[in-house]
C-alpha cells in the first residue's frame, strides 16, 4: 500500500491531536479511529491475540467451577441469537440435524444427536463470561471437542477449527489450544435439561476459557481449516481470539 | 548587569519525568474515554440478580466522554492504548527507582507530622507555609496513592482481561465481579485527582506548570531533598 492510501489523513492527524487533548475529547465522540486508525487499531488487536494465544493461554489451566447451587437462576440468564434480534423467534434445526465434522481431517464424520450422546460425557458449573462485562454460571453437559478431534483425527495441516450454525450464518474462528482445551465441549445439556432453543440447541460450542461471542450456538458443522476463519463479530471488529 | 534573582531557577524535572507525565495524561484520558464506552455496554456491577451499589447503574456517560463508538471499538482503544499507558508508567518507575528521585516523592511514615501541619495551613489553622523540599508532604501522599492507584487500575485490568489465566489476581481482588467493580471505581479516583491536581497548580504553584513543561522552576519552593 502507498503512504497516501494507508497514512493519516489529514483530518485523522488533526482528530488525534484533538483526543490528545483532554478538552477537545467533545470532537472525538463516538470515534473508532477513522479509516486509518481503525486498522492500526485492529493490527493491535491481532497482537494482542497472539500474546493470548501463545503467551497467556495455558492448555491445562482449568477454569474454576462453581456449587450447582450458586448457578444464575434461569430468568437471568441472558440469550440471544442473531435469528431472535431480528424475527423475535429463535432458530430451529433443519430437518434430519446432524453435525458435520470435517475439513483436514483424515475421517470426516457426521454425528447425529445420540452419537454425540454416546461420546465421553463432561459436565461442569462454570462462569460465562460475556464481553460487555456481566457474567452468569450455569451448568453445561457435553462432549468434548478433543474427543471428536480424536475421532476424525485432524491432519497436520490443521491449524484452526471453523464452527458454523444454522442461525443467520453465525460463525466462529478458534485456534486448536483453545478447542482441546479439557473444557471445551460441544455442550447438549444446560442445567440439568437438555439444551432449550434460547441457548443453542441442538448443539452449541462452550467453554469457560472463551468470551460468550466465541461460544457458537445452534451448531451445523465443525471444519478443521488451515486458514484462520472470521466469525460473525470478529469481522466486524471484536478481538478475534476472545480467550479470557 | 542582571536584576538580582531572589530564588535562581532550578532544573526541577528530568525530560524522561516530563515526557512520561504528559504521555500518561494523553493515555489515561484516552483509556477512561475508552473504558466508558465499554462500561456502556452493560452499566452493572455484580452477579446477575445482586447488583453492587453503583449511582450510575444503567446510566450511560455523555457521548462526548467516551471513545470508540461502539463495544467492539472501544475495546480495541483500550487494549492497544493499554501498551503505552504500562510501558509509561514502567519506564517512569525504573527512572524514579534507579535515579533516586523516588526519596522526593515515596510518603513515608516520617511524612504524617508533616502532611498534618500543610493540611494545618491549608485549613488556615496555621498562619505560615510549612518548610518543605522539592515536595511537600501532602504532596507526597497524593503522588504515592496516585501511583499505587494506576497499579491497581492496571492490575484490576489484567484480572478482568483474563479472568482465567490470571485467575490468582482475579481472586485477590474478590472474583471477576470485583475486579471488575475496583476497575470502574479507580476512574473516578483519577478524575478526582486529577481535577484537585490541576486546580492546586494554578492556585498554589503555577511555576511548577511551567516546570513540568520545560523543566525549569522559578516559584516559590526552590528546595530540592
Amino acid at each position: 500500500m502507498t503512504d497516501r492510501a494507508a497514512g493519516l489523513n489529514r483530518r485523522d492527524f488533526v482528530r488525534l491531536g484533538l483526543v490528545a487533548g483532554p478538552a477537545s475529547l467533545v470532537a472525538a465522540c463516538g470515534w473508532d479511529g477513522g479509516p486509518a486508525i481503525a486498522p492500526r487499531l485492529r493490527a493491535i488487536s491481532r497482537l494482542n491475540d497472539w500474546v493470548g494465544e501463545k503467551l497467556l493461554l495455558s492448555p491445562t489451566r482449568l477454569a474454576p467451577e462453581y456449587p450447582v447451587s450458586s448457578r444464575t437462576a434461569l430468568s437471568q440468564f441472558p440469550m440471544y441469537s442473531i435469528t431472535f434480534n431480528r424475527t423475535r423467534h429463535f432458530p430451529l434445526p433443519p430437518e434430519g440435524w446432524a453435525l458435520e465434522v470435517g475439513g483436514l481431517v483424515r475421517a470426516p464424520v457426521r454425528l447425529t444427536r445420540p452419537m454425540l450422546e454416546a461420546l465421553p460425557r463432561v459436565t461442569y458449573t462454570v462462569k460465562h463470561h460475556c464481553v460487555e462485562g456481566w457474567t452468569a454460571v450455569g451448568t453445561w453437559t457435553g462432549v468434548p471437542v478433543s474427543a471428536v478431534a480424536d475421532m476424525v483425527r485432524p491432519t497436520h495441516e490443521a491449524r484452526y477449527l471453523r464452527f458454523d450454525s444454522f442461525d443467520s450464518r453465525y460463525s466462529n474462528g478458534w485456534d486448536l489450544t483453545s478447542a482441546m482445551h479439557p473444557q471445551t465441549i460441544l455442550a447438549y445439556g444446560f442445567n440439568d435439561h437438555p439444551l432449550m432453543a434460547e441457548h443453542g440447541a441442538p448443539l452449541r460450542l462452550y467453554s469457560p476459557i472463551k468470551l460468550g461471542y466465541k461460544l457458537t450456538k445452534y451448531l451445523t458443522r465443525m471444519t478443521f481449516t488451515r486458514e484462520r476463519p472470521g466469525g460473525y463479530w470478529e469481522d466486524q471488529g471484536y478481538p478475534w481470539f476472545g480467550g479470557i | 548587569m542582571n536584576p538580582p534573582v531572589i530564588h535562581p531557577p532550578v532544573t526541577r524535572h528530568r525530560g524522561i519525568v516530563r515526557l512520561a507525565h504528559w504521555l500518561n495524561a494523553i493515555l489515561l484520558v484516552g483509556m477512561i474515554a475508552s473504558g466508558l464506552q465499554i462500561y456502556a455496554a452493560f452499566a452493572h456491577f455484580g452477579p446477575r440478580g445482586a447488583p453492587y451499589p453503583n449511582p450510575l447503574d444503567g446510566k450511560a456517560l455523555p457521548e462526548w466522554s467516551r471513545l470508540g463508538g461502539w463495544l467492539a471499538g472501544a475495546l480495541n482503544w483500550h487494549f492497544a492504548l493499554a501498551w503505552p499507558f504500562v510501558l509509561t508508567g514502567l519506564v517512569y518507575l525504573a527512572f524514579l527507582a534507579l535515579s533516586g528521585e523516588w526519596r522526593s516523592l515515596l510518603f513515608r511514615p516520617r511524612d504524617v507530622g508533616p502532611a498534618v501541619q500543610m493540611q494545618l495551613y491549608y485549613l488556615r489553622l496555621r498562619p505560615t507555609h510549612p518548610p518543605q523540599g522539592k515536595h511537600n508532604a501532602l504532596q507526597k501522599a497524593a503522588y504515592t496513592a496516585i501511583v499505587l492507584l494506576g497499579v491497581l487500575s492496571v492490575l484490576t485490568g489484567f484480572a478482568i482481561y483474563k479472568p482465567v489465566q490470571f485467575g490468582w489476581l482475579t481472586r485477590l481482588f474478590g472474583g471477576y465481579e470485583l475486579a471488575r467493580y475496583w476497575h470502574f471505581w479507580a476512574v473516578w479516583i483519577f478524575v478526582g485527582f486529577t481535577l484537585l491536581h490541576v486546580a492546586l497548580v494554578f492556585l498554589v504553584d503555577p511555576a511548577s506548570l511551567r516546570a513540568m513543561i520545560t523543566g525549569r522552576y522559578y516559584g516559590r519552593f526552590p528546595s530540592h531533598d
